[in-house]
């Protein structure tokens, strides 16, 4: 096929980040192009149920009060400048979305309401229902059909490329529907490609979670940081993982115990329920552990919420409840355990969602940006508060689009040779080459996502974490020996099952490699044989950089304190 | 316990692409959904087995087919619940859009049809510093048809698309919907207008279809009718649809049983004369067979006429 045209801005991932950054973008006048590996509406932002933050002034809410408490719930691993840009600009996030026609909830004067979220004392969570991802997801989509961006769906990216300066100068893809390679070209990336739950069995993430982004930048020389920090969400399903709102303790539904004990109270004296999520999961995981959970779960009561309000604002786990676990809401508690929910570490950023150091602090990946699940900026440090990763995709989404369509008017175009498309072509070939009966991509998936939920979970120690090292080492010496029944070219997703498991191995390395070096316990990382945090050694990030042949490189990273002093941490 | 999927298969690549069944047996657990068991088979059996999916919660529309005849999310549909017995499921792709491959069809036209609709929120210029303030109860109601998640599977067993492609289609009207009912949304009656024209909202026949498949409860044909009504109370140019509804009422009050050649005439008129042509062939049939009911004068009000005329009353004031 012929070359797609150079654009300015080429955004990888259209969930609620890459879209945003692609319509900021846009509006600074850039030429961008989205490149998604499903439809746009298909994205995992879908999933976020329960609303997202803002401390809106005229409210009587202070942005002051929201960072420090996000500061708070990151356990003091936050930098503090990102974290005020997102506190100060949400606000005005919010009601830009309003205009772009999202249905938030409204009360009886008219204007939006709010619910209560974890780890804040005020109510400032923005909801629709529980289902506030999709319906802004469906929005930032119609807002793309209204300014006509171009939108590669169903593109699978198999590396970035960078020219001869060491600069991020287009990727290489291909189209799902065809297996047809193509070069793309583009002064400036930005990776929004999401999440990478699917190292993880179980996870509440979607099938499609599976770290691609990080990855590719990874091995493309810019560095993750804090990928250690991973968090458990304290209300899952058992058996899949399926994810049960946080909204739902917002709204009053309590803990209990196999006793019936509401065990918060042990834990979490004046928050309760509503403490951080590294808290409450913790509480849940000692309580299953010293014998107190019921078939290795912990109950969720719902029931003196009543049915009509259920249905009414919590009317999809209502459903899901129902659906999945075979359990009416209003009748009886749900079973409910921590699960794998979302990664706080990703691609070092700074506030611009630049992927390198304009000082040079430290060695990244110039043009190059990142912005959402993918990145870190970090917001979210050692652990993150129930809706305030709506509230990053949004803010640093905008802000990405806007620094690459600034950025991209200060460099030349890019020049790479159509050639570089060769190698990956040539992976894809041999992969399809190799005759069975050989490895299943979908057994060595497996293997790593239980070794990982197993070692690199809610509580974790060295020897576990140095035997999930070796069997991570394992399972990527067995990638090779992969073989596809489907040698076709069209629509082949055992290929895409192959290269995504090639990206979540390398993801798990990482993970393994931050839990290991962090010898204190921060956030979701909680160490058992390191059970304090440790301000004095550890009020810094780490920087994880790629090897092909080893370990990765380690680097740190002071953290930005602006006006919180970190303190002890109670709830 | 055992079950038996028996899926529609086509590859294009294949020498002479054709579709056809192949069935595989596999053990599932009782809550396991179709998808559990499609990508059971897709990672232990048969890894060219091909298809869409991602979220396995009903929430990402990427895994919608038709199972058993019917469109709906297979992650959402319990073995059990369609193969209580461990008969065999039949698993096909969506209808009404070209096929990829295996369960996988082309979006495009469905999107195609969205876009026709100018899905975005047209809402006054400038904006307020603020949010824009509506009564909550004007907006809350929003939510569920927000909640439709564009699987398609409306469309896939809409019986008009599949007689006219033109057919706007029910996701597409439901999502029209959304805006016109939207408080916000300053551009309400071109988008009735629009709707009004041959292929938009009057040329659903309320069977009920994608009301009953939408795994979301959007309930595409309820929307459709309110987006007729608000087409009527705002007086949009009469179409055969409108004119329809409005002679069968009119019948309805005044005879108390419809009179169908007065009802055919009256919804054609002299502008849809050859419409009205179309249907001599079926005339002379009935007349053949004696099945053609009085009309006209002789068409008689019933003898308890004044009650219907009640209804109507009540019916009238209460809303």
């Amino acid at each position: 096929m012929t070359s797609p045209p150079t654009y300015d801005v080429l955004v990888v991932g259209a969930g609620l980040a890459g879209m945003r950054a692609a319509l900021s973008a846009h509006q600074q006048g850039a030429s961008v192009a989205i490149l998604t590996k499903v439809h746009p509406v298909r994205s995992h932002s879908n999933a976020a149920q329960g609303g997202i933050n803002a401390a809106l002034t005229d409210r009587g809410d202070k942005w002051e009060d929201h960072a420090f408490e996000t500061v708070k719930g990151s356990d003091y691993l936050a930098d503090q400048n990102a974290v005020e840009v997102l506190a100060q600009e949400a606000g005005q996030d919010i009601i830009s979305l309003e205009h772009m026609g999202v249905i938030f909830n409204r009360n009886e004067e008219g204007r939006l309401g709010t619910r209560r979220f974890g780890g804040q004392k005020r109510a400032r969570t923005f909801f629709v229902s529980d289902f506030t991802g999709q319906a802004m997801l469906h929005v930032l989509y119609e807002q793309i059909m209204q300014a006509k961006l171009p939108v590669y769906e169903e593109w699978f990216v198999t590396s970035l490329v960078k020219d001869e300066n060491g600069h991020c100068a287009g990727l290489v893809a291909f189209e799902i529907r065809n297996g047809t390679f193509s070069l793309f070209r583009a002064k400036t990336i930005i990776m929004a490609s999401g999440g990478l739950g699917r190292v993880y069995e179980p996870s509440t993430n979607a099938l499609i979670c599976t770290g691609d982004g990080m990855a590719l930048a990874y091995r493309a020389g810019a560095p993750l940081m804090d990928m250690e920090m991973v968090q458990y969400h304290p209300t899952t399903l058992k058996g899949k993982g399926l994810l049960i709102t946080e909204a739902a303790r917002g709204e009053g539904a309590y803990l209990l115990n196999k006793h019936g004990e509401r065990f918060m109270e042990q834990y979490a004296p004046t928050m309760l329920e509503l403490a951080s999520r590294d808290v409450v999961a913790r509480a849940e995981q000692t309580e299953i552990n010293e014998g107190r959970g019921i078939n290795h779960c912990v109950l969720l009561d719902c029931r003196h919420l009543g049915r009509t309000f259920l249905q009414e604002r919590l009317g999809q786990i209502y459903a899901e409840a129902k659906t999945f676990a075979n359990i009416d809401l209003a009748e009886e508690p749900l079973p409910i355990r921590p699960g794998m929910h979302y990664q706080m570490g990703g691609i070092k950023t700074d506030t611009e969602g630049r992927c390198w150091d304009t000082e040079g602090n430290w060695a990244g990946l110039p043009g190059l940006f990142a912005a959402g699940e993918t990145a870190c900026v970090s917001l979210h440090g050692g652990n993150r508060l129930g809706a305030n990763s709506l509230l990053d995709t949004i803010v640093f989404g905008r802000r990405a689009g806007q620094c690459a369509a600034e950025y991209g008017r200060t460099i030349p175009s890019p020049s790479i040779p159509e050639h570089r498309i060769n190698e990956d072509q040539h992976l894809i070939t041999s992969l399809l080459a190799r005759e069975g009966p050989g490895e299943r991509a979908a057994a060595i998936r497996l293997a790593m996502g239980t070794t990982m939920n197993r070692s690199v979970s809610v509580f974790r120690e060295q020897e576990g974490l140095e035997t999930a090292q070796q069997r991570i080492q394992e399972l990527k010496a067995r990638w090779p020996a992969i073989t596809i029944q489907d040698k076709g070219q069209v629509f082949n997703t055992g290929i895409i099952a192959a290269l995504e498991l090639s990206f979540m191995l390398d993801c798990a390395e990482a993970i393994i490699a931050g839990a290991l070096t962090r010898t204190e316990s921060r956030g979701a990382h909680f160490r058992t044989d390191y059970l304090d945090r440790d301000d004095e050694d550890w009020l810094k990030h780490i920087l994880l950089y790629h090897q092909t042949e080893n370990e990765p490189r380690i680097d740190f990273l002071p953290i930005h304190i602006t006006q919180w002093q970190p303190q002890i941490r109670v709830y | 316990m055992q079950t038996t999927l028996r899926i529609r298969r086509y590859n294009p690549e294949n020498s002479q692409p054709a579709t056809y069944f192949e069935s595989y047996e596999l053990e599932v657990d009782p809550s396991d959904s179709v998808l559990d068991g499609l990508i059971k088979i897709r990672e232990t059996l048969d890894d060219s087995l091909t298809l869409r999916c991602s979220c396995r919660g009903a929430i990402c529309g990427s895994c919608g087919m038709r199972i058993n005849g019917h469109a709906a999310l297979a992650c959402k549909t319990k073995v059990v619940s369609v193969a209580p017995e461990g008969e065999p499921i039949e698993v096909e792709p969506m209808n009404n859009m070209p096929v990829i491959k295996d369960l996988v069809t082309d979006m495009a036209p469905f999107w195609e049809k969205i876009r026709q609709i100018r899905p975005w929120l047209k809402p006054s210029d400038p904006p307020p510093v603020a949010e824009y303030t509506a009564p909550p109860e004007t907006m809350s109601h929003l939510a569920g048809v927000m909640s439709c998640i564009m699987c398609g599977a409306c469309v896939s067993d809409c019986p008009v698309l599949e007689v006219d492609k033109k057919f706007v289609g029910p996701a597409a009207l439901a999502k029209a919907y959304r805006f016109v009912a939207d408080p916000r949304d300053t551009s309400a009656l071109d988008r009735l207008e629009s709707l009004n024209q041959p292929d938009g909202m009057w040329d659903c026949t309320r069977c009920m279809e994608c009301i009953q498949v939408c795994p979301k409860g959007v309930g595409p044909m309820d929307r459709i009718l309110a987006l007729r009504s608000k087409g009527m109370a705002e007086k949009m140019p009469a179409t055969c649809g409108s004119r329809h509804a409005e002679v069968f009422t009119d019948i309805i009050k005044h005879k108390g049983t419809l009179d169908e050649p007065m009802l055919a005439i009256r919804t054609f008129g002299l502008k849809h004369v050859g419409r009205l042509l179309d249907m001599v062939p079926m005339v002379i049939q009935s007349i053949l067979k004696g099945k053609v009911p009085l009309s006209g004068p002789l068409h008689r009000p019933i003898s308890s006429i004044q009650h219907i005329q009640r209804l109507f009353k009540r019916v009238r004031t209460k809303s």
